[in-house]
């Protein structure tokens, strides 16, 4: 057997390495690139009930080592989602993973109970993390309770695990996850990005015109390997790891931090490639380092 | 088809105030099929700035498989780049988005090509492969003053040349639009890059039948998956359509767009 293959609840993994959502779009621009089913999944942009436009632009400013972006869960909708982006994707060998947001809980329950009745869907997110949208998103994220009863509600009506993406703003990460395992939750899934702001010195006002962005990238990497180093020891369920990987050692600290799988944000920006280099180099890097399986890294820094 | 490839600068020199003209080699030029694509460069291997800069095409010279363009240093990628030199590597991305169409004007037709300041580049490749075809082209270049103007003599070998600087310093004082009007000029196609501003009031001169702009953006990933410079089509009933500047332009056809 592979020495990166590896099973969660609902996803059977080729590999540990999987775009994160919102960074990948619905896959189309890539597969231009490369071969989609090479990938260990893929996690779609963020999907709610109706079409969003998003927010105006400037919609993203670049930060040291990072960048804020405010793009608002612009999407076609969950129709034309499922009519045209995953019926899309199913030429591809590669377990998708559904991103749900919504403004309430009835959008989430709405879109979940449709979305994982897909064949290609393999298990769900849960976006209850998204800083950029004025309802929803980030509002359920924050309050143990209320992530706790989102999960409930969504579990009762999905056909696939559900993995909760969590939010880096907030005081206890432990105390969320505790909450969404709770509630039923099959995995998780973080960090999502950490709210910021950028100011032009020549307006004196926000550069992104919802204000204030969500902050990616290298930037935000120690505070990602830090709640999953937290959060891996109080909890038992299953992590992708993310916030900030661009490189294969990147990916070796998220396994030591605790994670079981990484996916790749920001870096697809910079490198369209990323996700498939870091899938060959990974399985050098075992062999190099005689590692039988990826998963004897994991947690092996508080094991 | 779009290639990642390490390029070798040939050449880099200031050719007007904060203005760059970058020559690069490599196998990924045999991809540029279209004037008006762009490529998107790592200007730096360190993590500030992380993200590449989208930048324009200027003349593409297949045979010794070079590009050129002409970038004005701004910030921080921008600068890093003016610094390469001869014989440096340049992470390249390209060649992106969809070009001006050459098509779209017949042998014997004329074309009007006007251009903004930092927009002026990709019209110099334009204009080179109109006029190959038997298209005349008359070319209306803007810009803010003399110090900023530049390829003036090499559009002028090509066709009739004005040149606007808004404080005069240079051509005739005015907007390129003053230009067009002042002169009369007519085209039976014509194709614009610049600023937004100045594209809107292009559209309004119905200078010829049909006409084709290029948009200028912040974009994140170049590609269209990140979702940053997205646009409105100027027709769109639910108010939720969208147009990508990076992938689905950044040229599009004259009132394609709501700008």
């Amino acid at each position: 057997m592979s020495r990166l293959a590896l099973d969660l609840p609902g996803l059977s993994l080729k590999n540990p390495v999987m775009p994160a959502s919102g960074c990948f779009g619905f896959g189309r621009e890539f597969s231009q690139l490369f071969d989609l089913s090479t990938l260990g999944a893929i996690m779609i942009k963020a999907t709610t009930e109706a079409p969003r436009y998003g927010n105006a632009t400037p919609r993203v400013a670049e930060t040291p080592g990072g960048m804020l972006n405010a793009i608002g869960l612009q999407n076609p909708g969950l129709e034309k989602v499922i009519a045209n982006e995953l019926e899309w994707l199913k030429q591809f060998d590669v377990p998708i993973i559904a991103n749900v947001a919504g403004s309430q809980t009835e959008d989430y329950v709405q879109v979940a109970k449709e979305i994982s009745k897909v064949d290609n869907v393999h298990a769900l997110e849960l976006n209850i993390s998204c800083p950029n949208v004025k309802t929803g998103g980030i509002a359920f994220g924050t309050i143990p309770e209320t992530a706790k009863e989102l999960t409930k509600r969504v579990k009762e009506v999905s056909e696939v695990p559900v993995y909760v993406k969590l939010s880096p703003n907030v005081t206890n990460i432990v105390e969320m996850a505790k909450a969404v395992e709770d509630g039923g939750a099959d995995g998780i899934t973080m960090i999502n990005t950490l709210i910021g702001m950028r100011i032009d010195l020549k307006t004196g006002r926000p550069i992104l015109s919802n204000r204030t962005g969500g902050l990616s990238g290298p930037a935000v990497k120690p505070v990602a390997i830090r709640m999953v180093y937290e959060v891996s020891q109080q909890t038992n369920l299953p992590i992708i790891g993310m916030g900030g990987i661009s490189s294969v050692e990147d990916v070796i600290e998220f396994f030591l931090a605790g994670a079981d799988a990484v996916a790749v944000g920001t870096a697809n920006f910079v490198n369209p490639f990323v996700c498939p280099e870091l899938i060959a180099e990974l399985d050098q890097y075992l062999e190099a380092h005689n590692i039988d399986h990826i998963s004897e890294l994991k947690g092996r820094s508080w094991k | 088809m779009i290639q990642k490839e390490l390029m070798t600068v040939v050449s880099q020199s200031e050719i007007a105030e904060n203005i760059f003209e970058m020559t690069l080699k490599g196998a990924l030029v045999d991809q540029i099929d279209q004037p008006g694509k762009f490529v998107h460069l790592k200007a730096s291997e360190e993590m500030m700035p992380l993200l590449r800069r989208p930048i324009s095409i200027a003349r593409v010279e297949h045979d010794k498989q070079e590009f050129t363009m002409i970038y004005r240093a701004e910030g921080a990628g921008t600068t890093a780049l003016s610094r390469k030199q001869s014989g440096d590597q340049v992470d390249v991305l390209g060649p992106l988005g969809h070009g001006f169409p050459v098509e779209a004007a017949a042998s014997g037709e004329t074309a009007l090509l006007i251009g903004g300041g930092i927009g002026v580049p990709p019209l110099y490749e334009l204009s080179r492969r109109l006029n190959e075809k038997g298209v005349k082209t008359i070319h209306v270049l803007g810009f803010q003053n003399k110090e900023a103007a530049f390829y003036t003599e090499q559009f002028a070998e090509l066709g009739e040349t004005y040149v606007a600087t808004v404080d005069g310093s240079l051509g005739e004082q005015g907007f390129v639009t003053d230009i067009v009007n002042k002169h009369g000029l007519r085209g039976d196609v014509f194709y614009s890059c610049g600023p937004t501003v100045m594209l809107k009031a292009v559209e309004k001169l119905h200078a010829a039948p049909r006409g084709f702009i290029s948009l200028e953006e912040r974009m994140g990933c170049g590609i269209g998956a990140c979702f940053a410079c997205v646009c409105h089509p100027a027709a769109d009933e639910t108010g939720t359509a969208y147009l990508k500047i990076c992938s689905d332009g950044p040229v599009f056809k004259a009132g394609e767009v709501a700008l």
